[in-house]
């Protein structure tokens, strides 16, 4: 392990997995924890109660379609929405910078109540700190939620569920936020119309589960992409999974930015999709669902658990060959030539 | 897409295969020389689709991979002075040299900094006056151009604070090296971008003096097929030459304007590559005319001594001899997270496709 602390053990891939393996679960470990779910499910008198954090640093804090702001939102909203859970309560802390301008604060807070109350959500409490001027870089928004969980939907966080022959969907194109980022960093000097996919899934999930269909996973593709996603999923749970490269969609503006720079569209950043894992006997009915949604109008059926390669990810490549999908190892880099 | 997907028939890869295939049953090792085409032929799992006689190898194409450790050891020197800025292409940091890498020092606060072209690295530079910019300059003939033309603009602009670490080689005496060691190759898959660059008599000694084919390749599965079609047919022929499959893009001649201002910044130097050695008048180094903005010229620094790593095999890796499972690092001590060897560190590196692809 490393003496120091690199930006890529913050990228969700690899080195992520290995920190918080090697430190966070090592100190803190506890039958909950060691779950390693998107939110800790909690069973208070006779309710469970689905309990989750996440913090917020991004540059830039405003980006097509979003800022921090509603991002701090969504995301956790959407990682209660897929441990099967009602989200109901969100807290806010904010970091500010000295120096921040307030108006540009007050935007940011307005757009994350708007998102709530889309959401159906209610910020309940917070926290405010300034720091001196260097020592953070404009915002960081963390935010904590805790939602509801109906029993029959428990099993869906840790995937124990899965079998050969459940059908993995996903909502929609693939990759738009992490390009969306980089466009609005000006990096490469391009310009791009591409959005942001932030949004929160929750109703688009209660209207799935409402199907009772057989839901045996869900996971937002964040960080590390779908790719990251697939090979936990395999990893975790020793399946093997094939997904269809042909099957995914990828938005034009988006698909030739990532050719252009060499990035690998598995592997960039969401905000507004996720990875399902359903019965087949149910997949239809879920994408049929997912399809009246305007979250969910490009849904489709990427792949299929196996019994083979058991632990691994393969992907069919457009061509007809295939490779394994593997874990990104730290930041994805634009290519030399 | 337009000028994608058209290259990415299925159909049509599956009609190519059919067309290698029938051609010979006899064992052939066919070598790309671009890290370009390394990555490409993993993303899209070619190997999985080609017939079981036609191997393919991958060479010292991938310009992380042959810098060698000396050069990341002066590097992370120049990165811990403190009037110095680092820019460099993304995939070097992870390099790792000696003792440390420039990885390693960004995270101890060293001031490194990824760009994408030499021209964010003169814009740094504009910003930052009281400081030294160092661009490392890394890769073949496609890249060199562009570090020539930074070279230019700083003159042109009066930037007196931007400076070229040039670890920049050229292709062709790779190539030669590696069948001169008795390497198996029955054909070259040439780099596409270099060609574009160079055109196609950089290659002409290779079928003359070897009898061994190149075909200039584009990066798409049915170039890249469509190339090992010609070699096959050329080896069946027993009629080998250099050919260009990547028309759409390469000119036998080459860039012409590029070829100039290279020429005009740099000078042909004898390079060590990782894995080949020390190779004659393979490595460019900035021209005296322009020692001032030369970083080993310019900014005097005290460098560790170079050690290289035991039992790591990227050496014969990179010449196709042994393939990267064979080596005793891979996939354990030497992983995409943890690189030992080069190899490992680059998405066009063969240990690193190797790894993520087929591991």
């Amino acid at each position: 392990m490393e003496n120091n602390i690199l930006l890529g053990h913050g990228s969700g891939g690899k080195l992520t997995h290995n920190l918080i393996k090697d430190i966070f679960v090592k100190y803190f470990d506890n039958p909950i924890l060691r779950q390693q779910t998107d939110s800790a499910l909690l069973n208070i008198d006779s309710n469970c109660i689905a309990f989750t954090t996440d913090s917020y640093v991004i540059d830039p804090i405003f980006f097509p379609d979003g800022n921090i702001g509603k991002l701090a939102v969504c995301g956790t909203v959407n990682d209660l929405a897929v441990s099967g859970a009602t989200p109901k309560y969100l807290s806010v802390s904010f970091i500010i910078e000295e120096g921040f301008c307030i108006k540009d604060l007050e935007t940011i807070v307005s757009s994350m109540a708007d998102e709530a109350k889309k959401a159906g959500v209610l910020i309940v409490t917070g926290d405010t700190k300034v720091v001196n001027k260097g020592q953070c870089d404009k915002l960081f928004i963390n935010t904590a939620g805790i939602g509801i969980l109906d029993e029959k939907l428990k099993a869906i966080s840790s995937g124990d569920n899965i079998k050969a022959g459940d059908k993995i969907i996903i909502n929609g194109t693939i990759a738009d936020h992490g390009m969306a980022i980089m466009a609005a960093r000006n990096f490469g000097n391009f310009k791009s119309d591409i959005k942001s996919d932030c949004a929160c899934l929750n109703h688009m999930i209660k209207e799935i589960t409402d199907t009772y269909s057989r839901i045996k996973f869900m996971r937002d593709a964040t960080r590390g992409g779908i790719a990251t996603i697939l090979c936990e999923i395999a990893e975790n749970n020793k399946l093997g999974i094939e997904i269809d490269e042909s099957k995914i969609a990828v938005n034009e503006n988006v698909r030739g930015i990532c050719e252009l720079l060499g990035f690998d569209p598995f592997y960039v950043a969401n905000e507004g999709k996720i990875i399902l894992i359903v019965h087949q006997e149910d997949a239809d009915t879920v994408i049929e669902t997912m399809r009246k949604n305007k979250f969910g109008k490009d849904a489709s059926i990427i792949g299929e658990v196996v019994d083979i390669h058991h632990g691994k990810a393969i992907l069919k490549t457009g061509i007809g060959g295939s490779r394994i999908i593997d874990m990104l190892a730290g930041e994805q880099l634009p290519r030399i030539c | 897409m337009k000028y994608i997907d058209e290259f990415r028939d299925k159909e049509m890869v599956e009609l190519l295969i059919k067309k290698i295939s029938s051609i010979t049953t006899k064992d052939i090792a066919l070598m790309e020389v671009c890290g370009g085409h390394t990555w490409a032929i993993q993303k899209f799992g070619i190997p999985s689709l080609l017939p079981k006689n036609i191997r393919l190898l991958s060479g010292p194409g991938c310009p992380v991979c042959v810098t060698s450790k000396k050069f990341i050891d002066q590097a992370v020197a120049f990165s811990r002075l403190k009037d110095v800025i680092i820019t460099t292409y993304g995939d070097l940091i992870r390099v790792p040299g000696s003792t440390s890498s420039l990885n390693i020092e960004k995270s101890k606060g060293g001031d490194i900094r990824i760009v994408y072209s030499i021209l964010d690295a003169l814009q740094i530079a504009k910003e930052n006056l009281t400081k030294k910019i160092i661009f490392l300059g890394i890769g073949f003939e496609t890249t060199a151009p562009s570090s020539a033309a930074g070279v230019f603009n700083a003159l042109n602009e009066n930037i007196s604070n931007f400076f070229l670490f040039s670890s920049h080689k050229i292709m062709p005496p790779a190539m030669a090296a590696l069948i001169d060691e008795g390497v198996t190759i029955n054909g070259y898959i040439a780099p596409g971008h270099v060609s574009v660059i160079t055109g196609s008599h950089i290659y002409d000694e290779i079928p003359t003096k070897y009898g061994v084919g190149c075909v200039i390749s584009g990066f798409e599965p049915t170039d890249i097929l469509q190339s090992i079609y010609m070699l096959v047919k050329q080896i069946h022929d027993n009629n080998f030459s250099v050919e260009i499959q990547y028309k759409r893009v390469v000119k036998p001649e080459g860039n012409i304007k590029a070829q100039e201002i290279m020429k005009e910044v740099f000078t042909l130097r004898d390079d060590w590559w990782r894995g080949l050695g020390i190779l004659k008048n393979s490595g460019l180094a900035v021209n005296e005319k322009y020692s001032n903005l030369d970083a080993e010229k310019m900014i005097p620094v005290i460098v560790e001594e170079t050690k290289e790593e035991k039992g790591c095999i990227c050496g014969e890796i990179l010449k196709g001899l042994k393939k990267p499972k064979e080596c005793k690092l891979f996939g354990k001590v030497c992983t995409t997270s943890n690189p030992v060897g080069a190899c490992m560190v680059s998405h066009e590196g063969a240990c690193n496709a190797y790894f993520r692809f087929n591991n």
